[in-house]
């Protein structure tokens, strides 16, 4: 049985298709990640796995189990951060933890989780006194009271300092080496890239590529590519005499040349030598998940302009 | 299902944070004694409440022991009586000029060897200063009559009958004649007013910004459930009633004499009434959107009890109408059971007043945990 088994999943508010039907699994003891711009749909879809909210359509099995009419078993195994997570204003983070514990009815020690989190320093500060970052380490630290063998961390990272951001990563890695199971959103790729055995892009609604974040380079990234500067004589020189496909980038003076084989950039160094021009820095490049998300994300967002300015709005309200 | 451990982890919570806000605190408790002691003090000095006195004694003795001295005991007698407090004039100063120094028509003038005289058996006159237009002199001149017909009746007794016991009945009692005074009254009303406001105003609060916030959800991720939450809600404002009421009753009594009749019968009423108002708050915050229009409808559905159910004044001197509208109100039969028990033992009364205010919170309670939601759809 795997953890997470989504098929075709769907919800929509009125005309909006927050999820799009959607279909992806998640192994056992797998990180896995859910990026997507603002209003992709991640919270949503999270939120059904939670069974915090009720799909349209699909099928969702969260540890075999039916979130939305099983929730209350499912809770009971699996460790929540909430995106914009809160708690009671005049709780402190320390009572909160127990507070927890006596609910799920096991034993921790509170002190051991707030180390584990960097949250000693304010163990007994009032939650509505917190910053930002520390109330997400409490959201973090509640999730863990109950063992759960699978997490589910919506932007856990989001608005922590460099080193609590460090931290936390410590904390996950921590817990997959524990064999869990955890389904991550974030908005920072390299996080993504660090943490995540495999993610998915999400884009209204819908997931645009899912995979390794290599094999999702590979998929939808262009390749490594050789980058000349030098002037679009030098290019033309480089094209009449190689079989290579060249490219030349007016603003920047860069002749770019995709390359099928490694081996072609000697081909083309060696055009470029014999062109006796002048050429300057070159350099091997290849698309990062980063540029892969910003070409899978934004392409679609130029088709469709018009319906998409809507829900982004209504978000920022 | 229900399990008590979780129900009691989520009252320490609750409860810590409840009394780590002082706003909350002030508005569960201090006000309603403020409220006791603002009423009290406006209405008791009418027909009800202690009454001052200015007493010259002129009868300076000489006494051959203290127990000699009735002239004092009367005094005395009068200023324990709750009724009237006796303030002494120095027996130099021209009375009725004093009186008018100060405002007042009440006083009362002990004649030289009063006390002699007495204990002599020989006729004694004392005056008694008071203004047929105001019912302040009418209550001190029923009291000090009471007391001249006591201390009359005691010097007989001692005479006469030195082995028969006291005559039954004739005791200070009968100068207190058990009349309701408006403090007694005030007292069950504000005690209600308080069950109200206080858990009424807080559920509606916290059940509409804990949808907002999605804290709900959040313990909705947690084994609590839904009624084990609002249960520790209502044992909170029992225990807060609870402390209300001993707070109010205890002001009542000591800062204005009020006649309380502490019975079993008023328990029902402490558990049951914020009982009702929490849930009734809960009700009100599910089925609203936001916390603004919770807010709304909240002093929409508050605001009539406060003050036509009874609370500040007993709907009695009320029109016709409006004593007919109080009788929807949920809040009239906790205050009317409250005052059946308080004032007037009345407790085939408010058996029938618990009988409805029991069916009206088991209605809103379900209600409530029916239509609450943790999750959304
Ligand atoms: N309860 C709701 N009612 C109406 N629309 C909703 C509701 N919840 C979400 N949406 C809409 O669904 C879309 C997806 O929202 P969602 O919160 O899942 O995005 P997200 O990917 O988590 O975004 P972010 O990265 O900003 O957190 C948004 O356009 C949002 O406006
Ligand atoms: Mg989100």
């Amino acid at each position: 049985m795997l953890p997470i088994e989504v098929t075709s999943l769907k919800k929509h508010y009125g005309d909006l298709k927050a999820v799009d039907g959607i279909s992806f699994t998640v192994k056992e003891g797998e990180v896995f990640g859910l990026l997507g711009p603002n209003g992709a749909g991640k919270t949503t879809c999270i939120e059904i796995m939670e069974g915090l909210r009720e799909r349209d359509g699909g099928e969702v099995k969260v540890l075999g189990l039916d979130p939305w009419k099983n929730g209350y078993q499912l809770h009971q195994k699996i460790g929540v951060i909430p995106q914009d997570f809160t708690f009671f204003e005049k709780t402190t983070p320390r009572e909160a933890i127990i507070y927890y514990a006596d609910l799920f009815n096991v034993k921790v020690d509170p002190d051991m989780i707030l180390r584990e989190v960097l949250l000693e320093d304010s163990a007994k500060v009032h939650f509505d006194n917190l910053s930002g970052g520390q109330k997400q380490k409490t959201g973090l630290a509640l999730s863990l009271v109950n063992s759960p063998e699978l997490l589910f961390l919506d932007e856990p990272t989001t608005g922590l300092d460099p080193n609590a951001r460090r931290a936390i990563w410590e904390v996950i890695r921590g817990l997959k080496a524990k064999g869990k199971t955890i389904i991550l959103t974030t908005h920072y790729l390299d996080e993504a890239q660090q943490l995540c055995d495999r993610v998915a892009i999400m884009n209204h609604g819908k997931i645009v590529a899912m995979g390794t974040s290599e094999e999702i380079i590979q998929q939808h990234g262009s390749g490594e590519r050789l980058e000349i500067h030098g002037s679009e004589k030098l290019a033309d020189y480089i094209k009449a005499n190689t079989d290579l496909q060249v490219d030349y980038n007016a603003a920047r003076g860069e002749i770019i040349i995709p390359l099928k084989k490694r081996i072609d950039a000697l081909a083309a160094l060696a055009a470029a030598e014999q062109s006796g021009m002048d050429w300057g820095e070159i350099q091997t490049r290849q698309d990062s998940l980063d540029d892969v998300f910003i070409r899978l994300v934004s392409g679609a967002e130029i088709n469709s302009d018009e319906t998409e300015a809507k829900p982004n709005d209504r978000r920022r309200r | 299902m229900v399990s008590g451990k979780r129900i009691f982890s989520d009252f320490k919570v609750f409860s810590r944070g409840y009394l780590r806000n002082k706003f909350g605190l002030f508005f569960g408790l201090i006000f309603p004694v403020i409220l006791i002691l603002i009423f009290g003090a406006i209405f008791s000095g009418g027909s009800s409440g202690t009454v001052n006195v200015y007493a010259q004694n002129q009868d300076t003795g000489p006494f051959a022991s203290p127990q000699m001295d009735i002239a004092s005991k009367f005094l005395t007698a009068l200023n324990d009586s709750g009724t009237i407090k006796v303030i002494t004039v120095d027996a130099s100063e021209n009375f009725s000029q004093y009186l008018a120094d100060h405002s007042s028509s009440d006083g009362i003038i002990i004649p030289a060897n009063f006390s002699a005289n007495y204990l002599a058996g020989r006729q004694v006159n004392m005056t008694v200063y008071g203004n047929p237009a105001s019912s302040s002199s009418g209550i001190v001149s029923g009291t000090v009559n009471g007391y001249a017909n006591y201390f009359n009746l005691n010097y007989f007794q001692r005479k006469y009958s030195d082995t028969t016991p006291a005559i039954i009945g004739i005791t200070s009692a009968t100068v207190n004649t058990q009349q309701t005074n408006y403090i007694d009254f005030l007292i069950p009303g504000l005690i209600g007013f308080s069950i109200l406001t206080s858990p009424m105003f807080s559920l509606v609060n916290i059940s509409s910004e804990y949808k907002k916030t999605k804290l709900f959800k959040q313990l909705s991720l947690t084994p609590l459930t839904k009624i084990e939450w609002l249960t520790s809600k209502v044992i909170w404002y029992i225990v807060l009633t609870i402390a209300g009421f001993l707070l109010m009753v205890g002001v009542g009594v000591f800062a204005f004499g009020a006649h309380v009749n502490l019975a079993i019968g008023l328990i029902p009423f402490l558990i049951l009434g914020p009982m009702l108002f929490a849930a009734l708050g809960m009700l009100v915050g599910t089925v609203t959107k936001s916390p603004e229009t919770a807010g709304v409808i909240g002093n929409i559905v508050t605001f009539p009890m406060m003050f036509l159910a009874g609370t500040f004044f007993p709907i009695s001197t009320m029109p016709a109408y409006l004593q007919t509208f109080a009788h929807v109100l949920p809040l009239f039969y906790i205050v009317e059971g409250l005052n059946n028990v308080m004032v007037y033992g009345n407790i085939p009364g408010a058996l029938i007043d618990m009988a409805v205010v029991l069916v009206i919170t088991a209605v809103i309670f379900v209600a409530a945990v029916k239509l609450f939601k943790w999750r959304e759809d």
